[in-house]
């Protein structure tokens, strides 16, 4: 039986633009599909696809049972659609928006009313519920759009990138909210260029390049297909760089990659949490001094690294990882070094 | 943790009626939020009864005198009775520019996503906006009729009368809006929506019965002015407010039955209009 939302072979183009080059997918019911890409990639085009905004030049796609093309009027009453950009009509309140998505899903003005009293509640907007939504901070028109696409409680939900421009703070807000409407499952397709956001709240990943699905799988599927653990030091003193790497190599699954310039080392492991206590007492027996150590597991940014051979939007992935700075095994930190790794393995 | 029933989860949504049930439903909830708009952002409004209420005053007091009006002898307010019809049907027509700038606004906003994917009557967007701007129109409509009973303006032929006139008058501008709806799907920014909905109109309006009377044009735009769709609205009205003294100099079909012209005319500009500017609306990507 096909997921609650299924796709086959879809192409879209545009003049030369291929922006759908063959897109499957099967997400089953209750689950989260998250898209992940760079800008371009042909995310949004797909959701268009999906939420019968777009039609495709061929291929075939069925929502909650609903061919997008052949029934797209029982598709739009089973789908929430939140955009990119927030979708509200900034002068009206935010209580006179919901109803009137209420009222144009086709329900009574008085269940409109009712529910929009309810979601105005639930996203922590009561206060703000007769305020024009012009009044309203970036997060609260987010969560007044999401309100909106929940008005009728739709089994299968779409987000296009549903935290760009964000703060962290409102970030990890709306991930909440995703999670508990998960919960209660509901049937999600989000895309993202987070990859951090993909990890946490997808139970299959899709990684979409040039209009193609390139690979797909649990993020933890696509982590190990990238290559397991690493340990990462930064030696304190360029000269012991070599006898480092030495040690470092002892550890070894297979080699090592050195950056002279951050005097990073890195070596792919097999061992978890106690091979690093032995590194650590290796390397301190020795009396090499070290600024940084830790243990690395495969990002998702390793993983689009590794299939695409070109990062997936460099600047917006480090601004997204920021927080994760100072988290020891993060990524972000070594975000220079992630690139020369990648590199150095690809050869 | 998530919910595993085996039976697939139904929207709380209710099936939609469709058909013309649904569709004036729809569009009168889009109508309600355009109302809404426009009365938080009533310096639209004002700007709008502004221009018209200039235009009276202006045509009243600066033409009103040089302009000879048949069949009036030497009445200096006989060209205000004249030229009023006129002024009244260029003002509806500037519905146009209104609901051209509001669509082209609205499609450019994450806003008409919303609206698309949602299970609405296809044309309710466009049908919303242009009922709120016939309310626009109707409201300026009363100001101006106070301010042209002020210069001098009189009906003279009875109330049911000039309420058909007006009626033809609102209807015109309906339809108008539709044009003005058509180019603001054309256009990317609401600004060229507003202009590109107002250039045509002044030949449009001008190149008619509305301003001087056509025996004193050129042959060739006698014709045109004949059978301009403008000039039969301005026409319909003179005569039903009773403001037209001399007999119409033209014995051009629009201008002998200048009611029913005005009707048609309206009519068919919302039939074309209506349906291009919806199947446009649907095909936008």
């Amino acid at each position: 039986m096909p997921g609650a939302i299924y796709a086959e072979g879809l192409v879209k183009t545009f003049g030369d633009v291929r922006a759908l080059d063959g897109v499957d997918l099967d997400v089953p019911e209750g689950s989260v599909l998250g898209l992940l890409g760079p800008n371009g990639a042909g995310k949004t085009t797909a959701v268009r696809v999906l939420t019968t905004l777009l039609q495709p030049d061929s291929g075939r796609a069925v929502v909650a049972g609903h061919d997008v093309l052949k029934a797209p009027v029982q598709v739009r009453r089973s789908i929430g659609l939140s955009g990119q950009f927030a979708a509200v009509d900034e002068y009206l309140t935010g209580r006179e928006n919901l109803q009137m998505v209420g009222e144009l899903y086709q329900m009574s003005s008085r269940s409109a009313k009712a529910r929009a009293v309810e979601l105005l509640e639930q996203f922590n907007l009561t206060e703000a519920g007769d305020r024009s939504a012009k009044t309203y901070s970036g997060g609260m028109r987010r969560r007044l759009d999401l309100a909106a696409a929940l008005i009728v409680r739709p089994p299968v939900m779409f987000m296009d990138e549903p935290t760009t421009g964000l703060d962290p703070r409102n970030r990890m807000m709306l991930w909440e909210v995703i999670e508990s409407l998960v919960a209660g499952g509901t049937t999600l397709l989000l895309t993202t260029q987070y990859l951090e956001e993909a990890d946490r709240l997808a139970h299959d990943i899709a990684v979409v390049d040039h209009g193609k699905v390139i690979a797909r799988g649990t993020a933890d599927q696509l982590k190990a297909q990238t290559g397991g653990e690493r340990v990462e030091v930064v030696v304190h003193d360029p000269a012991l760089l070599g006898t480092a790497t030495e040690i470092l190599t002892a550890f070894s699954k297979g080699g090592s990659t050195v950056d002279k310039h951050t005097r990073r080392i890195t070596v792919p492991v097999a061992g978890g949490a106690k091979l690093l206590a032995e590194v650590i007492r290796e390397l301190d027996s020795r009396g090499i001094e070290i600024d940084d150590i830790g243990l690395r597991r495969p990002t998702l940014d390793d993983v689009f690294l590794s299939l695409t051979g070109h990062a997936a939007e460099a600047d917006q992935a480090v601004e997204g990882e920021a927080s994760e700075a100072a988290k020891p095994g993060a990524s972000a930190g070594a975000g220079v070094g992630v690139v020369g790794t990648a590199g150095e393995e690809n050869k | 943790m998530a919910a595993t029933s085996a039976a697939p989860k139904l929207s709380d949504a209710p099936v939609p009626k469709g058909g013309i049930v649904q569709s004036v439903h729809d569009s009168l909830v889009m109508a309600r939020r355009n109302l809404i708009r426009m009365a938080r952002i009533p310096e639209m409004v004002i700007f709008g009864m502004i221009q018209p209420v200039m235009f009276v005053l202006l045509f009243a007091y600066v033409f009103g005198g040089a302009i000879g009006v048949p069949g009036a002898g030497g009445d200096k307010t006989a060209y205000r009775e004249f030229m009023m019809a006129g002024i009244f049907a260029q003002t509806v027509t500037f519905a146009t520019a209104g609901a051209g700038a509001g669509i082209a606004d609205d499609m450019h906003k994450g806003l008409i996503d919303r609206f698309r994917s949602l299970p609405m009557a296809r044309g309710a967007v466009l049908t919303g906006r242009t009922l709120a701007d016939l309310v626009q129109t109707a409201l300026v409509m009363v100001v101006m009729i106070v301010c042209a009973l002020i210069v001098g303006w009189r009906i003279h032929d009875g109330l049911i009368k000039a309420l058909a006139g007006l009626g033809l008058l609102l209807l015109l501008g309906y339809a108008f809006s539709w044009i003005g709806a058509l180019i603001g799907l054309s256009v990317r920014t609401p600004e060229a929506a507003t202009s590109g909905g107002l250039i045509w109109l002044f030949p449009l309006t001008f190149l008619s019965n509305a301003f001087v009377p056509t025996d004193s044009l050129p042959t060739f735009l006698q014709h045109v002015a004949d059978w301009n769709p403008f000039s039969a609205t301005v026409q319909a009205c003179r005569e039903l407010f009773g403001n037209q003294l001399a007999p119409v100099p033209s014995d051009a079909w629009p201008m002998q039955h200048p009611a029913w012209a005005s009707l048609l005319y309206s009519l068919l500009i919302i039939v074309i209009f209506r349906t291009l500017s919806v199947r446009k609306y649907r095909s936008a990507a």
